[in-house]
């Protein structure tokens, strides 16, 4: 009878303890779909205006892949709030999808931790070759001298976009090409109830793509040459007090938008509270808050003098999506043909027409979808005049501590407190040592 | 537990014995005289702890394992180079400590920082939770109509999921759209400007108001119930020797109540100081600096910079805090209770 009892109570342990492991497996993404060659998992980044939207534009092309290689696609669209926990919880349990999307800054950062396929030649032969991606898009994939970590599916670059309306209102005929002018109409455009220029404080890749490209500006980097950050730098420094002094200084920011970090921006913009926005691909979403295309104008970033280019000319960030295959994957051929299927031509026109992108894919950017008046500035920046982040192992980081840096600036800036040379340079510093562990 | 006697063992045995042919041939080896009596004591002693057993283990999976993987998380250096495969990280030994530990250098001076801006709020809190609790139990200690009504309205803070609740509160909160602006400013014109409540200083007041507005409830809750355990006769005894209300509660309620507030005070404490979700979702993953409480900061430490080292020693130093606090705290209030 002891015997039973104990045997009983240890068979309900046992029961209970595997019952609480089950659990703790939280859902199913087994790589691979259980091993088996015939499904794959795809974790897709929310382009489109919500979750669902975009499972709408993905399931017809995976139905087509499907119909075509007999491979089903098992899809889940993750939002960017949840997307690189979720990638590093995958990395660490190594159970993930077999396919992802990853945002192209984050290339490197995951790129160090060794979870994704390395696409190296032969991989790239398999889709078709290197030499198809424009060479911005691929450099964003990775670090210099690397295989990259992933494969450009969608670009994106940086535009001025201004509300035409109230540009004529203000007697202003052309948008702004240099710094100088923009803030000379921001004032302009600046009066009670509306503001020059939009931007959001609080939102912290944000900040950080500005901060970077006018530190290129200034003829700084955060970064040298050797991977070590150089934060405090003249050229960052002054980079990222003119992007504070925006509202801080010309007062061309309205100071509530300190505390923005969700995308109001666009929906000030749209309401025609703000003239003015620096933004990347928005005209789809301002047609989704109820605006015509012609009722915005979109135009090249400006520099501090002259026309865009390359250096001290740069006027956008390289942004933009990568499709990476995880390491970890039982079914990495057919990960490798998704990825195929995702880069071809036609795919290529599909999507990124959906998601008002460009086609990494330099024969896809040929359609005419791509050359519309809002599209050109863009594929034009991405062509000539953009410069991919830093490619570094610590770039997350670098994201995280100066955008969070900026953030307390704007707050600074909005509280009336002043923002001097000085001031952003402790701010800096004192990101960039949090760097150094 | 009370050691079970031997008239209770006898049953016992006999019951056992009873309840089947098989179990009667094994108790029956062992023969007449003390042994058998002896080892069914030894049962009856083992019992308990059998039946212990299962929520003992379940409760080393579910709590001590993720504990202990922690401790050891904390001395090695697990980078972004090594989340793939942890077991691979080097040992780093007390590196991880010491820069957490370091209160010259940035990073120990944060962590510091967020100490005190954390025992600063879990204070605040408490107090207020536990003050404003009390009080209204006591207001609806004596029934009247609505009273049931009332109850049930101010539990529903505790009965709202967390992310909803403070979800809300971020809306409310927004410096051009929310309803607090609306009301200080719009209405009341008390403020010259709108303020900011979700950057800035002012942060850590909204953090207060809402960790208050959320944990409150469970207090009252908890000194309610405690409220009903104290005899009435007590209270018509002091009435008759003429004590007023107030000597009423200091000397007949708050001292029946002291065994509740004890368990009381702890749990709120220890809530309040390790709650991640609030000030997660009022500020995102980076919280302004005045409301850059311990959690979220840990949280940065490993997650956001991807240093899961770093972020399990500080998670270490904040478990050695707690566990501190909390002997402290129950050896104090304990021993206060035997004098009594």
């Amino acid at each position: 009878m002891r015997m039973i009892r104990a045997a009983a109570v240890v068979s309900t342990v046992l029961a209970l303890a595997a019952a609480s492991a089950g659990c703790g497996g939280g859902s199913d993404t087994s790589g691979g779909g259980g091993g088996s060659p015939k499904t794959l998992t795809y974790w897709a980044s929310n382009q489109g205006p919500n979750v669902e939207a975009d499972k709408a534009t993905l399931t017809p092309e995976l139905k087509k892949f499907e119909k075509q290689t007999g491979i089903k696609v098992k899809l889940e669209v993750v939002p960017w709030s949840d997307l690189l926990n979720r990638i590093l919880a995958a990395t660490s349990s190594g159970q993930g999808p077999d396919v992802l999307n990853i945002g192209n800054t984050w290339s490197s950062s995951l790129q160090a931790t060794g979870a994704l396929l390395p696409w190296d030649d032969s991989h790239f032969q398999q889709i078709g070759g290197r030499d198809r991606f424009t060479d911005s898009a691929v450099g964003s994939a990775g670090a210099a001298g690397k295989d990259p970590a992933a494969v450009p599916l969608y670009s994106m670059a940086y535009a001025l976009y201004y509300n035409k309306k109230l540009f004529a209102d203000a007697g202003i005929s052309t948008p702004p090409a240099t710094w100088d002018e923009l803030v000379a109409d921001g004032k302009k455009l600046t009066k009670s109830g509306q503001s020059g220029l939009g931007l959001e404080g609080a939102n912290l890749s944000n900040n950080i793509h500005q901060a970077f490209v006018l530190a290129k500006q200034h003829g700084g980097d955060f970064y040298d040459s050797a991977g070590k950050p150089t934060f405090t730098s003249p050229g960052a420094v002054a980079g990222v007090k003119q992007w504070v002094d925006f509202m801080a200084k010309d007062k061309i920011v309205a100071t509530g938008s300190a505390e923005y970090a969700q995308n109001q921006t666009l929906q000030d913009f749209a309401k025609g509270k703000t003239a003015m926005v620096l933004w990347q691909t928005a005209a789809s979403t301002f047609k989704s808050y109820g605006m015509k295309d012609s009722d915005f104008g979109v135009a090249p970033v400006p520099v501090q003098s002259g026309t865009p280019g390359t250096g001290q000319q740069t006027n956008s960030m390289v942004a933009g999506i990568n499709m990476a295959v995880f390491k970890n994957s039982k079914n990495v051929d057919g990960a490798v043909k998704f990825v195929k299927f995702m880069t071809s031509d036609a795919e290529q026109i599909i999507l990124n027409k959906t998601y008002g992108s460009i086609p990494p894919v330099k024969s896809a950017q040929t359609d005419p979808a791509f050359n519309t008046t809002a599209m050109k500035p863009l594929r034009e920046a991405l062509a000539t005049s953009a410069t991919p982040l830093p490619q570094v192992p610590t770039e997350s980081q670098f994201e995280t501590a100066v955008g969070t840096a900026v953030k307390g600036l704007f707050a600074d800036a909005a509280a009336g407190k002043p923002v001097t040379t000085a001031s952003v340079k402790a701010a800096l510093d004192k990101a960039q040592q949090q760097m150094q562990q | 537990m009370t050691p079970p006697t031997t008239a209770a063992a006898d049953e016992s045995q006999a019951a056992a014995a009873d309840s089947g042919p098989p179990r009667s041939a094994s108790g029956r080896r062992g023969g007449p005289g003390r042994r058998p009596r002896q080892a069914g004591r030894l049962r009856n002693l083992s019992l308990p702890y059998m039946l212990l057993l299962p929520a003992i283990l379940l409760e080393l999976l579910v709590h001590l394992v993720p504990m202990i993987l922690g401790i050891v998380m904390s001395f090695r250096g697990i980078t972004q180079f090594f989340i793939r495969n942890w077991t691979q990280a080097p040992w780093a030994g007390l590196h991880n400590f010491r820069i957490a530990l370091d209160f010259n250098a940035p990073i120990g001076q944060a962590l510091l920082h967020s100490f005190f801006v954390t025992c600063a709020f879990t204070a605040l809190s408490v107090g207020l939770c536990w003050l404003l609790g009390a009080f209204v139990s006591l207001m609806m200690q004596d029934s009247f109509r609505g009273r049931g009504v009332l109850r049930t309205l101010f539990l529903v803070p505790y009965a709202l999921p967390v992310y909803a609740a403070v979800i809300t509160w971020a809306f409310m909160f927004q410096r051009d759209n929310g309803l607090i602006n609306h009301v200080l400013h719009d209405q009341l014109h008390l403020t010259s400007d709108r303020p900011f409540w979700l950057i800035g200083d002012n942060s850590f007041y909204a953090l207060l108001i809402v960790s208050v507005w959320k944990g409150w409830p469970f207090a009252f809750l908890i000194i309610t119930a405690g409220l009903q355990n104290i005899p009435r006769e007590l209270y018509e005894a002091a009435a008759i020797d003429g004590a007023g209300m107030w000597q009423q509660i200091r000397r007949i309620t708050m001292p029946s109540l002291r065994p509740v507030n004890q368990v009381l005070v702890l749990v709120l404490f220890l809530w309040t100081f390790n709650d991640f979700n609030t000030p997660f979702v009022l500020f995102g993953n980076s919280a302004p600096e005045a409301a850059d409480v311990i959690s979220i900061h840990i949280y940065q430490a490993s997650f956001v910079t991807w240093n899961f080292g770093s972020g399990s020693a500080m998670s270490v130093l904040l478990l050695l805090f707690l566990l501190v606090v909390t002997a402290v705290y129950l050896l104090a209030t304990s021993r206060r209770r035997q004098d009594v």
